[in-house]
């Protein structure tokens, strides 16, 4: 379907449209917006990680002359609705920085200074902070009456495992007598935060008669309508939400904190109201991702074949059943080797810590961490090369993956042989340096978008689309219009309405925007040349058939006579009126983006620290619709996944509180942290997309963890298994050694 | 020919059998007859989940037609970061 | 509580405003005088969103109290650049695709300008150090750095 093309706008480096506001400070983003008449929230936390909510006393706040209005749980006018719980807290706190109660006041400082005077009694509960404590014998119960789904006999007593899940293919028994080697280990990942720059934040008026509204930051504004809505028990149109420009999200902006209770606040004081969370809320109560630990277990014959792949994997969900991305972590853990025998087993555990949220391609850089790691040792005891010994194994067109269908083309062996002719790949090692390579798979979805494209009366279109813009989108929905159409790129401009003016699309994740938004484009971009064609025909009394749309102009194939959308665009009011295009689709067919990554790392042993000293990141995108930013998500995910790799954890005392809640500890990466990072784009086009798209945002954060993970091992000399690789574990491992 | 439609190891706890051959043409036609022929398939769980059509991932396949000799997988959903 | 009364000369014009003794220079910035390029995101210094100059110097607005700035000359990202044309360093970040979600941006901006102004030849090294109080989580700070490099490198006018 897709063959190499040429094409005019898609694949050049255009200027982002929104650019010019981000580079000068005119962007809006969540926290920059203030109403007449509004005051603020802030929000009360519990200061244990578990413990019984015995009562709440708000009488002292209430009285106070500046505060306008407290919510408490009771005030969520759906009390049945299952997330009503993480917006305020019930019967008990669940974790360090639970939401307990929110007041309202005629400033930030009011209300802050207003908190302390609420009273809430708590019976302190032992934490449970750890897969080992949630599952050991006569551990205590987070949830009282949780039965392990998903077991092959239904367990009578409640745990903290929520559910379990398998899935085989082949013979296992078989696979592994075959084997001429074995190998087996067990890794550990920690609790880590997206680590968006910009914090939670929303101002929201409620309107008893018309249209409420809320201005946010979210991935997606149709999921905050639908959730707050829910818990309000409004109809939805008459809420509007707006999304203001999004500082990060990577997963954590898919779920709501503070709207629905800004909208409860601003119900009871008759008043607009702003909330924004300081970074140690964000820390604390939004977020994070899964920790995990997964055992697996690999064997293979002396040619390299790999013939067996076995694993069990525990995630923790936080205090909320079924939070955790183990599905995703199961399905995606093998899927780079095409072996016939696989068997994968896991489980969904609950601590006292946050609701886990979604985090870049969820799940699976926890457990392709382990695989790769162990993928890399048997490499070693193989005496094989890392990329020899996965493009002996890759999957490719055709492989049966262990989740369900077979593979249609895909790039992995491409980005393998990419990595092969690297330059970073053919250059020496110096003493305490190591290198590691890693593969990456994630799946990206399709799902449902909505695009409308006004062409306006001087031949220009505005397309407006429902999924926000967290990387560049905009740009890119311009370019394909363009490609579409065969007209310049700054003939369109690209908007993200309110949920007011255009349908319901879902939200911006799992890399689909510009796959599946880009299609829903490319579908209302051909609604409106088949309407330029009827246009132009209707101006020239002939048949839209005899009318050609070349270059961006309709063209009298049975006469003389050219229009340029200009031209039919000014007559339209004489032709049926104006020229919209739509496309409200629900996309399927995404294609998977395989991605291969080498880290050179250089670990000084008096202190344990490490360097990245060299990154390439190479990725198949299917085709780059603007290489600057497909480069950008490469980079951006090998960043995110080193600084998953080296430094940032969650670390919480004996109590189960978070001692970490701020970038001074929680490190992520920093400009001199870094090397520059090589992104090479491989194109091996996506069969169902119309010009070979695949997602590229969230397979890049995949492969840097055993990237790192084996490039540090080499470097001193020992097998790591546990993440993060910070100083004071390397040098640990160094001294004991 | 019919199309054949294989299940997972999780489904495969309730229907015993890898795969089964069903007549259906359309999405919903499929899971009528696999909802008939494995009564411990539960209809309201099977329809929450996507479907593969010939290696196409579809996560809302209400409307889907299904031609013959196709594969058929029912898919946990999945959702992104 | 009294309020205090501040006049600074912020962006070249002179500005004056109330503010409570514990306001920070960035609450004033975006909540008193509609300055809302100046981003919030630590509100511990940590960050460098909130990085604005104090009489030339680079700081966080953040640990800044809005007090200490009367009679002080106070540059943000608004002052960068003329009405109808980008700074060189704002239109190199564009060209170079430096930014994603663009929330760092403006502090990287002031940052950078004032990394400029001081070292008008960094090396790549001295760049990422001084720029290592800019956090940046969408890019892996390969575009940024470019974008330094080349913004250096055409106001030296040696382009």
């Amino acid at each position: 379907m897709s063959e190499a093309q040429d094409y005019k706008h898609i694949g050049q480096r255009t200027i982002r449209p929104d650019g010019y506001d981000k580079v000068t400070g005119r962007a809006n983003y969540a926290a920059d917006l203030a109403l007449p008449g509004m005051i603020w929230a802030k929000v009360l936390r519990s200061p244990h990680a578990h413990a019984r909510i015995v009562s709440i006393d708000i009488s002292k706040v209430e009285a106070l002359p500046d505060v306008m209005a407290v919510a408490t749980h009771a005030d969520i006018p759906n009390q049945a609705d299952p997330g009503a719980i993480n917006i305020l807290a019930k019967e008990k706190a669940l974790y360090h920085g639970h939401a307990i109660a929110g007041v309202a006041a005629k400033t930030e400082t009011a209300a802050e200074a207003a908190l302390a005077l609420i009273e809430v009694n708590y019976e302190v509960l032992p934490p449970i902070m750890s897969i080992e404590d949630a599952m050991a014998d006569g551990a205590a119960l987070i949830h009282e009456n949780l039965i392990t789904k998903g077991m092959a006999e239904q367990p009578t007593s409640p745990s903290n495992v929520s559910s379990r899940m398998e899935m085989n293919k082949g013979d296992m028994t078989a696979g592994f007598a075959e084997a001429d080697v074995i190998v087996e280990r067990e890794y550990r990942t920690p609790t880590v935060h997206q680590g968006y720059i910009e914090p939670h934040a929303c101002t929201v008026r409620f309107d008893e008669d018309g249209q409420s509204m809320i201005w946010c930051s979210t991935q997606g504004h149709f999921g905050v309508r639908a959730s707050t809505a829910g818990l309000l028990n409004l109809e939805q149109s008459k809420l509007k939400v707006i999304a203001s420009e999004i500082g990060g999200g990577f997963g954590g902006k898919t779920v709501v904190y503070l709207e629905p209770l800004a909208l409860i606040l601003s119900k009871k004081s008759g008043r607009p109201v702003k909330i924004q969370m300081d970074r140690d809320e964000v820390f604390k109560a939004s977020g994070p991702g899964s920790a995990t630990r997964i055992k697996v277990k690999i064997g293979a014959k002396k040619d390299g074949a790999i013939t067996a792949m076995e694993a069990h994997l525990y995630y923790e969900s936080g205090a909320f059943p079924g939070a955790a991305p183990l599905g995703p972590g199961c399905m995606t853990i093998f899927t780079p080797y095409d072996v016939p025998n696989q068997y994968v087993e896991g489980f969904d555990v609950v601590v006292n810590k946050a609701k886990v949220a979604a985090y870049r391609a969820p799940g699976a850089p926890q457990s392709e961490y382990a695989c790769e790691m162990l993928i890399n040792e048997l490499a070693d005891e193989l005496g094989i090369d890392p990329i020899d010994f996965r493009l002996q194994n890759a999957a490719k067109e055709d492989t049966q993956t262990l989740y369900g269908p077979k593979l249609k083309a895909v790039g992995l062996v491409e980005c393998l042989e990419a990595a092969k002719n690297s330059a970073q790949y053919k250059s020496a090692l110096e003493k305490n340096q190591g290198r590691g390579v890693a593969a990456g798979f994630w799946f990206n979805i399709g799902g449902v978008s909505s695009v409308i494209i006004n062409m306006n009366e001087d031949g220009t279109g505005t397309i407006l689309e429902g999924s926000p813009d967290i990387g560049g989108s905009r740009a890119s929905m311009q370019m394909m219009a363009a490609e579409e159409l065969q007209m310049p790129t700054d003939t369109f401009t690209a908007i993200i309405p309110d949920t007011a003016h255009i349908a319901h699309s879902d939200t911006t994740g799992g890399s689909r925007t510009t796959f599946a938004t880009g299609m829903a484009v490319v579908e209302a971009a051909a609604d409106i040349v088949t309407q330029f064609k009827e246009r132009a025909a209707a101006v020239w009394n002939v048949t839209p058939e005899q009318v050609e749309w070349k270059d961006g102009i309709a063209i009298n194939t049975s006469g003389d006579g050219e229009m340029t959308a200009a031209e039919i665009c000014a007559a339209a009011g004489r032709t049926g009126g104006q020229i919209t295009g739509l496309g409200n689709i629900n996309a399927r067919g995404a294609g998977p983006s395989f991605a291969v990554h080498i880290a050179d790392i250089e670990v000084d042993t008096d202190t344990g620290k490490s360097d990245v000293i060299r990154y390439t990141a190479i990725q198949d995108a299917g085709k780059a619709i603007h290489p600057g930013y497909v480069e950008g998500q490469y980079q951006g995910g090998a960043a995110q996944g080193i600084g998953w790799a080296l430094n940032e954890e969650y670390i919480f005392n004996k109590d189960g509180l978070m001692e970490n809640p701020g970038f001074l500890d929680y490190r992520i990466p920093l400009a001199s942290d870094l090397p520059m990072i090589e992104a090479i784009i491989v194109e091996v086009p996506n069969s169902f997309h119309p010009f070979g798209v695949r997602g590229v945002g969230e397979t890049g954060i995949i492969p840097p963890l055993a990237a790192c993970g084996t490039a540090v091992s080499q470097a001193i000399g020992i097998r790591m298994s546990e993440l993060p690789l910070s100083p004071p574990r390397v040098l640990k491992a160094i001294l004991e050694a | 020919m019919a199309t054949k439609v294989i299940f997972s190891s999780e489904l495969q706890k309730f229907t015993g059998e890898v795969q089964a051959q069903v007549q259906a043409t359309n999405y919903r036609g499929v899971v009528a007859e696999i909802v008939a022929k494995y009564p411990d398939l539960a209809e309201d769980e099977i329809l929450k989940m996507a479907v593969a059509i010939d290696g196409e991932i579809i996560h809302d396949p209400f409307l889907e037609q299904i031609q013959e000799g196709s594969e058929v997988h029912f898919l946990y959903r999945i959702s992104g970061g | 509580m009294t309020k205090s009364h501040i006049t600074a000369t912020i962006n070249g014009d002179v500005r004056e405003f109330l503010c409570e003794p514990g306001d920070t220079l960035l609450q004033s910035l975006r909540d008193e005088l509609g300055l809302t390029g100046t981003k919030e995101g630590c509100g511990s210094g940590d960050c460098g969103a909130c990085s604005v100059t104090v009489n030339g110097r680079l700081v966080c607005s953040c640990l800044v109290l809005a007090v200490e700035v009367d009679g002080a000359e106070v540059g943000t990202v608004e002052g960068i650049g003329e009405p109808d044309k980008l700074h060189v360093i704002q239109q190199k970040f564009l060209e170079h695709a430096a930014l994603q979600c663009g929330i760092c941006t403006p502090g990287l901006i002031v940052s950078t300008k004032a990394l400029l102004e001081e070292n008008p030849s960094p090396t790549e090294e001295e760049a990422r150090y001084y720029l290592a109080g800019n956090l940046c989580r969408c890019t892996g700070y390969d575009k940024i750095i470019k974008a330094v490099m080349d913004a250096a490198e055409t106001m030296r006018g040696t382009a």
